[in-house]
């Protein structure tokens, strides 16, 4: 478990502690010391404290939602350091801007953005100890620096075999210039790095220890529920006060913002408590909309004029001048993250000071969420981040956050607020449902001569990421892109790999279909679309051949490929299906993925994120759709929103393909292809194209009818 | 108004003062603080809240505490740490954001203690109930697959 450290005990200790001020043109390690106040040190950045104890402590300004993050980060910063992996630890970083992410100036956890965005700051922060603690050996024994080495967690002089631990070292370091440009190891000096270090949360987690934001206890708690409105900007009409204090534990009733809450000694208490406040509500600003309705209204904005991203000149001329024109409309519903622990967080407010604890992707969210209601500074919000149980952009949610701070400034006690899974499906914010009309122009080569692309619905209320589409990733001259909003009252959030999720479905789907309009084998016609030797070029190679595209299947099997490239990383996904023509069930064989997102710290959990992206984009794809009704949402549990289970989890096999370029995400980029991959394969195995999420069998049953 | 009932969780005998219809869930997480034990979604869908109740696998979010009095009741943190589940699901790394793993966990023990060679069908079997929004049930797999190796071989 990784406690929030205090930042006066963090910078009071004795020892050698470096920092990292990182801009985006320069990088610069700095000493620290006790009476430090230069500004520059206080630029965002990593840090590195080394303790005469021979403790070496790196903070941590990022959550662990099993991504592996807070093994990745000690293990790039160790290996740089030479540093002993056992004598490595880390802390959450105090939420203050000194600590935070150097490239967003936040503490967050989204966007693919950890390594990134920290990968060469760290490894330069461990770069810049090494140095000094090896200069430090040099000077205490009187002898050349090029005859002492970094090696494990101690300093030897080569010729002598003498050595000092980094403990012993630290006096004297930190008295010591930090190196301006300190040397980073060659990829074959690595230790850690390219290693599948086993991840540093799953002891805890495997055991039944790791604390969530739901296991947060503290002393004077009371729990908080809200009632909320049952309809998007549904008033309160009435409720019952009187009758929810009766029940035995209620302490509290507030009225607030978000609806009214109830403060009780147990769960059960609150829960009563809202039973018998029996709140009424009106119906809503938009009291008749439903999923039939929201269906319409995304159809309906493709006829619309949109507002144009891009309007590439040619587009006319293409079009008019083409051997063949195609046009496809496809349709995607709204997603919840449908995280397993379900939105809550603790708060206590008190007269100078405000603690929150919450599972969150954003601290600084939480303390701008925490500051705006309490009246406090931001950095007067202490934020204490457990591990997260799931996130996928869910958890840059604050509602349980303004919740829990609201209630426990109202009553004075600490506030833990729990959602139920009916809570969190009904009243998070959701991966925007979309429209998207794709026309494009083919030359007599079977080449694209130009693209027009509309998109419906995105951003209606909140970031919901997407926008519109600025740009290709294949080579196409003429592109238009325009973009439709959404006229309803439904919060969107980012959802795992926001903008990939939607154009990676329709993007891809539609180059199959171009391909084979040009008669052309669609791995081929990417190919021929990719700039050669790229790397986007080499990965769809590399697929591929792993999964021997021109191999024959076996009858009624089809093969589908896509890719994608986002987050800094390419990846490009082969799936083998079936389809039953009885029950329209599709059945996944294989799915085989091949990555290049630069350099890989860590195979294994790189290798988990791939699969885990995969497996979460195949349960959207297959079956989830946020339901509509009466002007809120139908949806309500796992018995409604179904979840990927066990027997439909496909077999994923990971292939990496390393390069020296820029290091990119791992956490998004293998969910975008799934989809179109799967829909592809679905084409190929029986002719049928499918346009609108999810393809549950019932829709691809009523395909396969309808020929 | 509350009664008192005394619970066998972990081979330990626990005093609560409870309303007889609370489930066994928030007594265990809230009362008695065994955090290990996970609220996914209170209808028995998710199985993030499986204990063994006599060696058994049970939802406790669908177990009133009244019922439960006088039987065995397990949770994750009664499984002993080197038990051979729990050291597959750290080898194969299988955990990502862990929340619905001591469930999975607790689901898994209960079948290779039963069944020490089991098809693909029964462990799909057995692990259906147990979801993961992360995505780790290949991994679930190859875990169970090497625990259940681990029981045969002992």
């Amino acid at each position: 478990m990784n406690n929030s450290i205090d930042r006066r005990e963090f910078l009071t200790r004795a020892g050698l502690t470096l920092a990292v001020a990182a801009t985006s043109s320069s990088l610069k390690v700095f000493a620290i010391s006790p009476a430090a106040t230069g500004s520059e040190i206080f630029s965002p950045g990593p840090w590195l404290q080394i303790t005469p104890d021979n403790q070496v402590t790196i903070l941590l300004c990022k959550s662990e939602m099993g991504q592996g993050i807070h093994t990745a980060i000690p293990m790039i910063v160790a290996d740089e350091l030479e540093a002993e992996w056992g004598q490595v630890r880390t802390e959450m970083a105090p939420v203050l801007p000194e600590y935070a992410d150097p490239r967003i100036n936040q503490h967050g956890t989204f966007g693919s953005m950890s390594l990134r965005n920290m990968y060469l700051p760290l490894r330069n922060l461990g770069a810049a100890g090494r140095e000094i603690l090896v200069e430090a050996a040099a000077q205490k024994w009187s002898v050349p620096v090029s005859q002492c080495e970094a090696i494990q967690g101690k300093v030897q002089h080569q010729p002598s075999g003498r050595s000092f631990t980094f403990g012993e070292l630290v006096e004297e370091a930190s008295a010591l210039p930090v190196p301006e440009n300190p040397r980073l190891k060659e990829k074959s000096e690595f230790k850690l790095m390219g290693t599948p270090v086993a991840r540093r949360d799953i002891p805890a987690k495997v055991q039944g220890k790791a604390k969530y934001g739901l296991d947060t206890f503290v002393p004077g708690m009371l729990y908080g529920v809200v009632a909320r409105p049952p309809a998007y900007g549904a008033n309160l009409t009435s409720y019952d006060e009187r009758a929810a204090k009766q029940v035995e534990g209620v302490r509290h009733v507030v009225r607030f913002d978000r609806g009214v809450g109830i403060c009780a000694d147990t769960l059960q208490a609150a829960w009563k408590g809202r039973q018998a406040l029996d709140s009424k509500w009106d119906r809503g600003i938009d009291p008749n909309m439903s999923t039939a309705s929201v269906e319409k209204a995304l159809a309906d904005g493709l006829e619309k004029p949109g507002r144009e991203d891009r309007n590439d000149e040619g587009v006319p001329s293409a079009l008019r001048q083409a051997d063949k024109r195609v046009l496809a409309d496809y349709f995607l519903p709204y997603l919840s993250h449908a995280i397993m622990e379900p939105m809550n967080a603790t708060a206590h407010v008190q007269a100078d000071q405000c603690d929150v604890w919450a599972p969150t992707q954003s601290q600084t969210g939480v303390q701008r969420a925490a500051a705006s209601i309490t009246g406090m500074k931001q950095e007067e919000i202490k934020v204490h981040t457990p591990y997260l149980g799931g996130g996928y952009g869910g958890r840059g949610a604050t509602e349980g956050v303004q919740e829990a701070v609201t209630l426990s400034k109202a009553t004075g006690r600490p506030i833990k607020v729990v959602w139920t899974r009916e809570e969190d499906i009904k009243y998070e914010a959701y991966r925007p449902g979309y429209a998207h009309r794709i026309e494009a122009s083919l030359d007599e080569q079977g080449q694209v001569t130009s693209w027009t692309h509309k998109v419906v619905g995105g951003a209606s209320r909140g970031p919901g990421g997407g926008g519109g589409l600025r740009s290709l990733q294949y080579e196409v001259q003429n592109l238009k892109s325009e973009s439709v909003s959404l006229d309803k009252p439904i919060p969107t959030r980012p959802w795992r790999a926001p903008g990939g999720s939607h154009f990676g479905f329709t993007v891809e789907s539609f180059m199959d279909e171009l391909a084979h309009a040009a008669n052309q084998d669609p791995v081929e016609f990417r190919l021929r679309h990719l700039e050669h030797d790229s790397r986007h070029h080499k990965v769809v190679e590399l697929v591929a051949e792993k999964a021997g595209w021109s191999k024959p299947l076996t009858r009624g099997e089809g093969r589908g490929i896509a890719t994608y490239y986002s987050h800094g990383s390419y990846v490009s996904e082969v799936a083998e299906v079936s389809v039953d023509r009885n029950t329209g069930v599709i059945k996944i064989h294989r799915i085989v993925c091949a990555v290049d997102c630069g350099p890989v710290v860590n195979p294994d959990t790189l290798e988990a994120q791939m699969s885990g992206a995969i497996t979460m984009g195949w349960s959207a794809a297959l079956q989830e759709k946020v339901e509509f009704a009466d002007g809120g949402v139908k949806s309500s549990n796992y018995s409604d929103y179904h979840l990927l289970r066990m027997s439909d989890a496909p077999e994923v096999e990971v292939h990496m393909m390393e390069s020296d370029a820029a290091i990119g995400g791992g956490g998004e980029p293998s969910l975008p292809p799934i989809a179109p991959a799967v829909a592809n394969a679905v084409f190929a195995a029986t002719g049928v194209r499918i346009r609108t999420l999810p393809l549950t069998p019932a829709r691809v049953l009523a395909a396969l009818r309808q020929g | 108004m509350p009664d008192s009932f005394t619970l066998n969780i972990n081979g330990k005998a626990h005093t609560v003062q409870v309303d007889g219809d609370v489930p066994l869930l928030w007594v265990i997480r809230e009362t008695l603080q065994l955090t290990g034990t996970k609220f996914g979604c209170g209808i028995a869908q998710c199985g993030a809240c499986t204990v063994h109740v006599d060696g058994q696998p049970m939802r406790s979010c669908q177990l009133q505490v009244s019922r439960v009095v006088g039987r065995e009741i397990t949770t994750i943190e009664g499984i002993r740490e080197d038990h051979a589940v729990k050291q597959a699901w750290i080898d194969v790394q299988v955990p990502q954001c862990g929340y619905c793993q001591s469930g999975q966990i607790m689901s898994a023990v209960a079948l290779v203690e039963k069944n020490s060679n089991p098809s693909e069908e029964e462990i799909i079997a057995a692990m259906e109930g147990n979801l993961c929004r992360c995505g780790t049930y290949m991994r679930i797999k190859r875990a169970i697959r090497q625990a259940a190796q681990e029981v045969r071989n002992s």
